[in-house]
């Protein structure tokens, strides 16, 4: 269906090509992962496919990439639109119209399709993909797996045989991921559909692949396999992955149910050892923030209601919760973004919202979703001397700091040419200038991949043992579980569960980590901790 | 309501109506309101918009805009009536209040501050503010009554970019907005200023990197989707198309000058305006042959469309008869001010302009069960 041959893509002015003579050959109704570091050139490999590289971004393309027999050499994008259907990473961002159902018949009528086909498709993808209740809806009031849903089903009605997405569940909640892969699965077995899809987080996808093409970089061939296969000898591989390696198991496990069956073994083995002390903050230590009885609206929408939350020096806070459940909002007021309907913020002893500029600095710092928001400057060097000036430290702070978290970033790189992990390294850099007793990050796995998300949790674990507070925002279950002390669950505003993190976790269906659930009802997180365990038992 | 339905033998099913029937159907009330200053006249037409208005609106957001164009118009007519009080030129006639008048250089000779007041000036003001204020109204139930981006998918092919720009534009400044508000937020997280000269740099410069972005990610994705694929047109037609739009578009916009301005030609009024109209529909027609794409439920045009369309023609064309003809009370006399009369002919042509209250379908109503019930 897809075929590339000895194809090898140079942008302009780079020196190296992205792609460097790739062979690769995708039959029809396979669903295949491809995975990769940011950066390796996953992106331009989806976008050959379509024709949107090199017809939309530059570059020279050498080798021949067709698909269903038509060449993109010679078919421009909008020519292959009734064969290949791409879903952007943010779905947000590729919406013509504004409502559900002039959205899915867009692409229809650019195809100049007649008007009773249209409906009938409608409906039909209206069903197929659960949005019969949405029709109506803006787009802008959807949630996040919503819109996902939306653009996918936006590009099926004009019935393409290839269905490229980039990162489908990176922004979405547990819950809603599910609810899109779902939907993804449904095309792969009742359409034969043949659906390329890229993702950083394996543990959601590499259960439902048929096969998984690595894309290595750095100008290295992919390399094709099965998932069982490519699994094996992955350098990254989801919790499961690795449980089933440390415990030997064959075939390997790719998902938990596989998990589940191959465990009895181990569960015995695990029950005669003691299960891990929850790594808590020491127990004495100064209260770092406090928020009482905290509120906040949205005119008539509640956003937060009467949330109590206490953070200690030393400690990790993981705040979970669905999409637009209240988790930024609650970050906002603890830097003194949102005005309280009520109740009190207190920040190493201050009212955050009262604090003039450069003071705020020195009591918190937010890390917001989009990293990139909080970076001005043309290069990096220029980024981190107004850090050092904004907060009055020495010169040389920030990037020492940063140094710290990314070794090889080139002081003279644009912040905006940076990979997703290093933006995110400099703006926390940016924020630690100020040496801020509190320290927030909102949702900051997003578009990390593996090696960039173990830096991170090194980084932000050294944090913590120097004393900082850090609450984090996230959907990521395999690193609440890796990291924080303590685990708050916000739901509708309110703060529904608050305490240490296998206690909340375990038990929960959406927020329980992939080994939790291989291993319940015993209270083991994360396979760290399994593999330590049975050492020491020998 | 129903009885008045069922008399007329109409029971039509909840449907949107076209929303080119509802704009015609106001530019003809707006017709007939410009041709007259009778205030009660004029507070027929805005009662008349304001009961259709409130008879077959929906609840789409654009329908709460008659309320916000209401406004507006009292805004014009107190402007008005201040200006009269403050600078208006006298008037001779019974006066109300005197205003201390303020003496002005010279050079301002012309212009008076204050003085006496009189009931004709301030009446004649009103007259005026009225009639601009009803044409606001009707202007005001169009878009109330009209879907904004249904009336767009309606321009023809040949516009079709210009309307995708406008859509576009549309659904892009609420996300605009919203990276304004999140990247003042990082300014104040980064302890900088937010206000200012330099805060509106430091916040413009990331706020425009980001909608250039969002820009190239929409294009990749219009592109992927379809967009601007085409018929195959020869480069000669295309500069045919072109031409005969530009010109024809030139000839309307010179026809119309003619036409309201006395002193012209004859020649350069209506038959220019005739030839530059067909030239500009010729144009277009040609244009939309290049265009391969169709339309998802297309608005029909029946016969409730044609009625409605019909009942805005009728009252302009009542106004504009009787204003031809010479008939009395369509300007009635400011000074001396006189009890102004209700002329029969435009009356009955402005009650007719009601009917769509009835004619025209019901609006579809939201499921409420279904659509609130299960999310």
């Amino acid at each position: 269906m897809i075929r590339f041959e000895d194809v090898s893509l140079t942008y302009a002015g780079a020196a190296e090509p992205v792609l460097d003579h790739v062979e690769l050959h995708v039959p029809e109704g396979e669903l295949v992962l491809v995975v990769g570091r940011t950066g390796s050139g996953k992106s331009t490999l989806l976008g050959c496919v379509n024709g949107l590289v090199p017809h939309f971004t530059g570059g020279t393309l050498t080798g021949r990439v067709s698909v269903a027999g038509r060449d993109t050499r010679l078919h421009p994008p909008r020519e292959l639109a009734d064969v290949v259907g791409v879903v952007p990473q943010d779905p947000m961002s590729g919406f013509v119209t504004d409502v559900v159902e002039d959205e899915l018949a867009y692409g229809m009528e650019c195809l100049g399709l007649p008007t009773d086909v249209m409906r009938r498709r409608v409906e039909e993808v209206l069903d197929l993909l659960g949005l019969a209740d949405l029709r109506d809806r803006p787009l802008s009031t959807l949630s996040g797996g919503q819109r996902q849903r939306v653009a996918i089903g936006s590009v099926l009605t004009a019935h393409p045989r290839v269905l490229v997405l980039d990162e489908p569940t990176s922004a979405l909640d547990p819950t809603a991921a599910e609810e899109v892969l779902a939907a993804i699965q449904r095309l792969v077995h009742d359409l034969g559909i043949t659906v390329l899809l890229a993702e950083h987080r394996l543990e959601r996808v590499v259960q439902y692949a048929d096969r998984v093409v690595l894309v290595p970089g750095g100008g290295l061939p992919p390399v094709v396999g099965g998932p069982a296969a490519m699994m094996a000898r992955s350098l990254v591989a989801p919790p499961v992955v690795e449980l089933g390696r440390l415990a030997g198991w064959s075939p390997l496990p790719l998902s938990v149910r596989d998990a589940r069956r191959a465990a009895p073994a181990l569960r015995e083995r695990l029950s005669l050892l003691s299960p891990p002390v929850a790594p808590a903050a020491s127990p004495g230590a100064e209260v770092v923030a406090r928020c009482e009885r905290l509120s906040v609206r949205y005119g008539a929408h509640v956003a937060l209601r009467d949330a109590d939350l206490t953070v200690h020096r030393g400690e990790i806070v993981a705040v979970m919760g669905r999409n637009g459940a209240g988790k930024s909002t609650l970050l906002g007021a603890m830097v003194g973004l949102r005005t309280l309907a009520g109740g009190s913020v207190r920040v190493a002893g201050a009212d955050p919202a009262r604090l003039p500029g450069a003071d705020l600095l020195r009591h918190v710092g937010l890390v917001p979703q989009q990293p990139g928001d909080l970076l001005y400057a043309d290069t990096v060097e220029a980024e981190c001397a107004q850090a050092d000036r904004d907060t009055g430290a020495t010169p040389g702070t920030a990037f020492g700091v940063l140094e710290g978290l990314v070794p090889d970033v080139d002081p003279q790189t644009h912040p905006r040419d940076l990979s997703e992990g290093q933006r995110l390294a400099l703006a926390l850099a940016v924020v630690l200038a100020g040496r801020p007793p509190l320290v927030l990050l909102d949702e900051p796995t997003r578009g990390l991949d593996y090696a960039a998300k173990r830096r991170l949790v090194a980084a932000l674990r050294r944090l913590a043992e120097q004393g900082h507070g850090i609450v984090l925002a996230t959907h990521d279950v395999e690193l609440v579980a890796e990291l924080a002390h303590r685990t708050v669950v916000v739901a509708e505003g309110e703060i529904v569960a608050d305490g240490p993190t296998a206690e909340v976790v375990v038990g929960s269906p959406a927020f329980a980590p992939q080994v939790a659930k291989v291993l319940s009802p015993s209270p083991w997180l994360t396979v760290t901790q399994v593999a330590a365990a049975l050492a020491e038992a020998g | 309501m129903s009885s008045a339905a069922t008399i007329v033998g109409l029971r039509p099913l909840p449907r949107a109506l076209h929303p080119g029937a509802w704009w015609l159907w106001a530019l003809g009330l707006a017709a007939a309101a410009s041709r007259t200053t009778n205030p009660l006249l004029l507070a027929l037409v805005i009662a008349v918009a304001g009961f259709v208005v409130s008879a077959r609106r929906s609840d789409a957001p654009w329908a709460r805009s008659y309320s916000a164009y209401l406004r507006l118009a009292v805004a014009v007519i107190v402007i008005r009536l201040v200006f009269q009080l403050l600078l208006g030129s006298p008037v001779p006639g019974r006066t109300l209040v005197t205003l201390p008048e303020v003496p002005l250089p010279s050079w301002a000779a012309g212009v008076r501050l204050g003085g006496p007041v009189t009931l004709e000036s301030l009446a004649g003001a009103f007259y005026e503010a009225l009639r601009l204020a009803a044409m606001l109204a009707c202007v005001g139930a169009a878009n109330s009554l009209a879907n904004p981006r249904r009336l767009l998918k309606h321009a023809p092919g040949a516009l079709y970019e210009v309307g995708v720009a406008v859509v576009v534009a549309m659904s892009f400044s609420p996300q605009l907005l919203e990276a304004v508000g999140r990247v003042r937020e990082a300014r104040r997280l980064r302890g900088r200023p937010d206000r200012g000269v330099a805060g509106v740099r430091g916040v413009a410069m990331p706020v425009l990197h980001e909608a250039l972005e969002r820009s190239l990610a929409l294009a990749a994705a219009m592109d992927s989707r379809g967009y601007g694929r085409r018929a195959g047109v020869a480069a000669g037609q295309h500069r045919v198309t072109g031409s005969l739009v530009l010109l024809g578009l030139c000839g309307v916009c010179a026809g119309v000058y003619g036409l309201l301005d006395g002193g012209s030609p004859a020649l350069l009024g209506l038959p220019l305006l005739a030839l530059g109209a067909v030239a500009a529909a010729a144009g277009m027609a040609l244009g939309g042959r290049r265009s391969t794409r169709s339309t998802y439920r297309p608005d029909p045009w029946l016969v409730p469309e044609w009625l409605v369309a019909a009942a805005g023609a009728v009252a302009a064309a009542a106004v504009v008869v009787a204003a031809a003809s010479g008939a009395p009370g369509l300007a009635p006399s400011t000074s001396p001010l006189v009890v102004p009369t209700l002329p029969l002919l435009p009356v009955l042509g402005l009650l007719v302009a009601l009917a769509p209250a009835w004619v025209a379908p019901p609006v579809p109503r939201a499921r409420v069960a279904g659509a609130a019930g299960q999310r």
